[in-house]
């Protein structure tokens, strides 16, 4: 039997995660297995290779690819400086010499007898992997980083912009449907990880980005607002690397709508706690959600309420809440009242197999099996 | 590891043996199988259907557990079982055998399919010809590297370093030509040192298919940490085209190299008895067949989530593109940017809110899988694929042209025209147009899906229509390597669903103007005449053959020349005869009042939405 499609976004008050950091290429692990690490502490490092730059000899000296070896002055594996000679013509009888300077500071790497050419590798770059989460590394992956554990409160949005980010939660708002705008923001909001209800608007963002917010999370966006803050229309759901100032978190989707009461009310329970956030979504085969993670300290747990609050993957049943993901009735909260077998006809004429939902409110609507999200509880 | 360890031997298949077939495609999301039975009069015929979601990655990361899903729903359907204890395929023994199959095969895209960089010297030249064997060996062509292609050499490093190719193919230069081009493009993509996108622990593959006489050389550069091979020129002479050996290596590669580092690739490989061809490529030779057999001009379009793939055959030349990011889930809103909501819209004729479509667009980008609940839901998403489906088939336009380079009578700016101007798609030889993808086969009526095809594809005179029913043409393109045969008669029988015909002149005129008209006899008798603008529909019986006359007005031409009448015999299909006197170049109206009526009268003469 076919399974209502849920995009698997946990709301959880009590999870054990487990993050993988790994770096873009082979490099050096700086932590060890057992390590106690915070957030923001780099525990791997690796040098990408330097740019590239081709530097066409032959052309500038208007000699032949076989001529341009009598011409040089370096060699292969020198280092030479931008506007360092690097080449020289012996012109003819003397006269008409011609000398060749290097475009860019590097490491000849390359010389070419076919082409005359030589390829001229600049400084090798650093980069870093942080942590992401207090924990503990349970896995170290030679060369490549490691995996960290820790016990944490965990919120996937639906989507987000922006990279990773660290501050400590405050909330913009009284209720989960207060539209977030710049007048909510101060320069008290410096370096937090802002939470508003509903919408969070184009101008509030804009007033985040002035006093230095870190991270803002919201129920909703307009994709116009969207549009002004990136300064293009997004096309594909794959994001991460954008440098807007800030990271945004979107909870439930596109328009007015409110952030879920739970994912609410645990983000209040959270306030003034230091949470780690990444705003990285990607939409396809391997699915990547934004989310927001608050590390708990060594006990805490004991003391956290066991009230989890979960909304993942699982199948239709008779109770089951759910969210309808789909206009007419996109956001709206209810509970399955029945499962038909038969696949029914919808108002747009398709054949679909549908689920019968009681909403908040009393009303029921049928709705096709692939339009609703589970809320498990 | 080497390339070898990963080739397998198949054994030769008798096709007179073969009486129960299963073939799966392993796409992105979902594994679909189906199963073929042979029937008493010797024919072969598609019975059962199943799917399971695909299982390449995290937590499965195993191709073959989504595969086994799919086979046994097929086989609970069957009533037959298709799979043993240890996963794997039961074959039978012998004919009287109640459960197991005779033959096994498989295409694949999942994992993003065969992903790869292509390189020459010219972009319109040597680097299209490179680009037409990857696309059609199936790949996605992530970066085309050229010469000429108005970046600074530092910016195309740059660009491949950001790549992750599966591999990577070079071209450029003439037999015997001028070695020095080819080679500096080689000098460049060497020391940009792309990683492949499976696993750090293998090298490369790069596939030279250049000029013979840079081949030493580009072995040198390519020594260390690539796995260089090197094939015919696929542009030995500026008039030849010889794509051949260069799609065969990107097969072997495929099967050598990506397959064999995709999780459980490995296993599937070992289950199937032919070799696993990636999806694309095995649409593209199923529709080449079709073409080749009916003497025809073909187009296929597959829209998915994410791409539109368009697959031409004109003249016998196989022509295959992908439109990246024109999908309608996962790029649905990249649809409507680049089209412009604007151009959405003018297909739409209901009273609509823009601020909240776009919502509703990027809410569908975000949770790719739900599907339109309202009428007006669905309006707007037959629109947006209409503009998916337009730009999809411009870009195919522009791409599939006739080889530049050629020497003719022309100037040497001919050989750099921007492409279109020279394409061999022509739309008034194109004979059949067959539709594919969940927007425009799981459309709830024909009539929809067939006013889509038209709207976006603007065929001219006489074009027949058609669907893949279950998107069956990747497993009949597989089978058909095989069995030709069994391939051949399920296509006809259970894959392709003919709509019906469309029949539009080409001419332009003000709105209400005579154009053409219109005699249908036969199984079926109607007769009517058709101003500038209008549309109408006949409807002919499935089978039922008839003889159609359409006499244009002077500057309308219906295939014969302009104002010269046409006659022709069409078999009927699910729908019938879709007349069309919109003109074309289709132009709507300027006015949106006058534009929404004209597209609402449409709908109600094609019964889209009546």
């Amino acid at each position: 039997m076919a399974k209502a499609y849920t995009p698997g976004l946990k709301v959880s008050s009590n999870t054990t995660l487990r993050v993988r950091r790994i770096l873009p290429v082979a490099g050096e692990v700086l932590v060890a297995l057992g390590d106690r690490v915070h957030a923001q502490q780099p525990i791997a490092r690796a040098m990408l290779d330097g740019d590239i730059t081709p530097v066409h000899v032959a052309n500038g000296l208007g000699l032949n690819a076989v001529e341009v070896a009598g011409a040089l002055v370096v060699a292969k594996g020198d280092r030479v400086e931008k506007g360092q000679i690097i080449a020289r013509s012996k012109g003819i009888f003397g006269f008409g010499k011609k000398e060749f300077a290097s475009p860019e500071s590097g490491t000849i790497e390359s010389i070419s007898s076919t082409t005359g050419q030589l390829m001229v590798r600049g400084a090798a770059m650093p980069v870093e992997v942080l942590a992401f989460v207090d924990g503990v590394v349970i896995a170290v992956h030679e060369r490549e980083g490691v995996t960290v554990q820790c016990d944490a409160a965990l919120v996937q949005g639906i989507f987000g912009i922006g990279g990773e980010a660290f501050g400590n939660i405050r909330f913009a708002g009284t209720h989960a449907a207060e539209v977030l705008d710049a007048e909510a923001i101060n320069a008290e909001c410096k370096g937090a990880i802002l939470v508003g209800g509903g919408r969070v608007t184009a101008a509030a963002v804009a007033r985040a980005r002035e006093v230095g917010v870190s991270a803002i999370i919201a129920g909703g966006i307009d994709d116009a607002d969207l549009k002004s803050i990136l300064g293009y229309d997004l096309g594909v759901a794959i994001t991460g690397s954008e440098k807007i100032g800030l990271t945004i978190v979107i909870t439930e989707g596109f328009g007015d709508i409110a952030m879920a009461t739970r994912t609410f009310e645990l983000l209040r329970s959270l306030e003034g706690r230091t949470a780690s956030v990444n705003g990285a979504t990607q939409i396809r085969a391997g699915v990547m959600r934004p989310e927001i993670v608050v590390a708990r300290g060594v006990g805490e747990l004991a003391s956290v309420s066991t009230n989890e609050v979960t909304r993942e993957v699982g199948s239709l049943e008779i109770g089951t809440s759910v969210r309808l993901i789909r206009d007419p009735n996109f956001g709206r909260i209810g509970s399955v009242e029945a499962l038909p077998t038969e696949p029914a006809i919808l108002g747009s004429g398709s054949k679909a197999r549908v689920v019968r939902v009681r909403l908040d409110g009393g009303v029921s609507v049928v709705v096709p099996r692939a339009n609703v999200e589970l809320i498990e509880t | 590891m080497s390339a070898q360890s990963h080739t397998r031997a198949y054994s030769p298949i008798d096709p007179a043996k073969i009486s129960i077939i299963l073939a799966t495609d392993c796409g992105s999301t979902t594994t679909k199988a189906i199963l073929i039975e042979r029937q008493s009069d010797g024919s072969y015929s598609q019975t059962q259907r199943g799917e399971a979601p695909t299982t390449v990655e995290e937590p499965f990361a195993d191709v073959t557990i989504g595969v086994v899903n799919a086979l046994t729903e097929v086989g609970e359907l069957a009533g037959r079982n298709f799979m043993d204890a240890d996963g794997g395929i039961i074959r039978r023994t012998s004919a009287s055998d109640p459960h197991g199959c005779d033959l096994y095969i498989s295409t694949s895209s999942a994992g993003g399919g065969l992903q790869m960089v292509v390189a020459g010297v010219v972009a319109q030249m040597t680097a299209a010809s490179a680009k037409r064997a990857a696309l059609g060996a199936g790949a996605i062509v992530m970066e085309t590297i050229a010469a000429n292609d108005r970046r600074r050499p530092h910016e195309q490093i740059q660009r491949i370093r950001e790549l992750r190719p599966d591999m990577v193919l070079i071209s450029g230069g003439t037999d015997g030509g001028n070695v020095q081009q080819v080679v500096q493009i080689a000098e460049l993509i060497a020391p940009a040192k792309p990683r492949p996108r499976f696993g750090s622990d293998y090298a490369l593959p790069v596939i030279f298919a250049g000029n013979r006489d840079a081949a030493p050389r580009v072995q040198e550069i390519f020594a260390t940490g690539f796995d260089l091979s090197v094939v015919e020129n696929l542009r030995p002479t500026l008039e030849l085209e010889n794509l051949g050996p260069a799609r065969d290596r990107i097969h072997d590669v495929f099967l050598e190299h990506v397959m064999a580092h995709a999780p459980g690739y490995e296993r599937l490989m070992a289950m199937s008895d032919a070799p696993i061809m990636p999806t694309p490529g095995a649409v593209g030779d199923i529709l080449q067949r079709i073409a080749a057999r009916d003497n025809v001009n073909a187009v296929c379009v597959d829209i998915g989530g994410a791409t539109t793939d368009v697959f031409s055959v004109f003249d016998g030349m196989f022509n295959r593109t992908v439109s990246a990011n024109l999908g309608m889930s996962y790029s649905i809103s990249n649809v409507c940017a680049e089209a412009g909501m604007d151009q959405v819209l003018r297909w739409v004729h209901l009273e609509m809110d823009e601020r909240e479509l776009r919502n509703r667009v990027k809410n569908k980008m975000i949770r790719p899988t739900t599907i339109p609940e309202s009428i007006d839901a669905l309006v707007f998403e037959q629109a947006v694929a209409r503009e998916a489906l337009r730009l999809a088939y411009q870009q195919h336009k522009d791409f599939a042209t006739k080889l530049k380079g050629v020497q003719k009578q022309r100037t040497v700016g001919d050989l750099f025209e921007q492409g279109g101007v020279d394409t061999i798609v022509d739309d008034m030889r194109l004979g059949l147009l067959v539709a594919s993808g969940g927007v425009l086969s799981h459309a709830p009526k024909l009539e929809q899906t067939a006013a889509m095809l038209i709207d976006s594809f603007e065929p001219q005179g006489f074009t027949e229509l058609a669907k893949d029913s279950i998107f069956m043409m990747p497993h009949l393109g597989v089978l058909a390597s095989v069995h030709p045969q069994a391939a051949m008669e399920v296509f006809e029988r259970d894959c392709l669903v003919r709509l019906g015909w469309c029949v539009a002149a080409r001419g332009e005129a003000r709105w209400g103007k005579p154009c053409f008209r219109y005699k249908v006899s036969g199984a079926v008798q109607a007769a009517g005449s058709l101003a500038c603008g209008d549309v109408a529909l006949v409807r002919v019986p499935n089978g039922g053959e008839v003889e159609v006359t359409v006499d244009p007005e002077k500057g309308f031409d219906l295939g014969a020349g302009s104002g010269k009448a046409v006659t022709r015999r069409v078999k009927g299909g699910a729908v019938g005869i879709f007349f069309d006197a919109r003109g074309r170049a289709l132009v709507l109206p300027k006015s949106p009042s006058e534009r929404r009526m004209a597209v609402a009268s449409w709908a109600q003469s094609w019964g889209t939405h009546s």
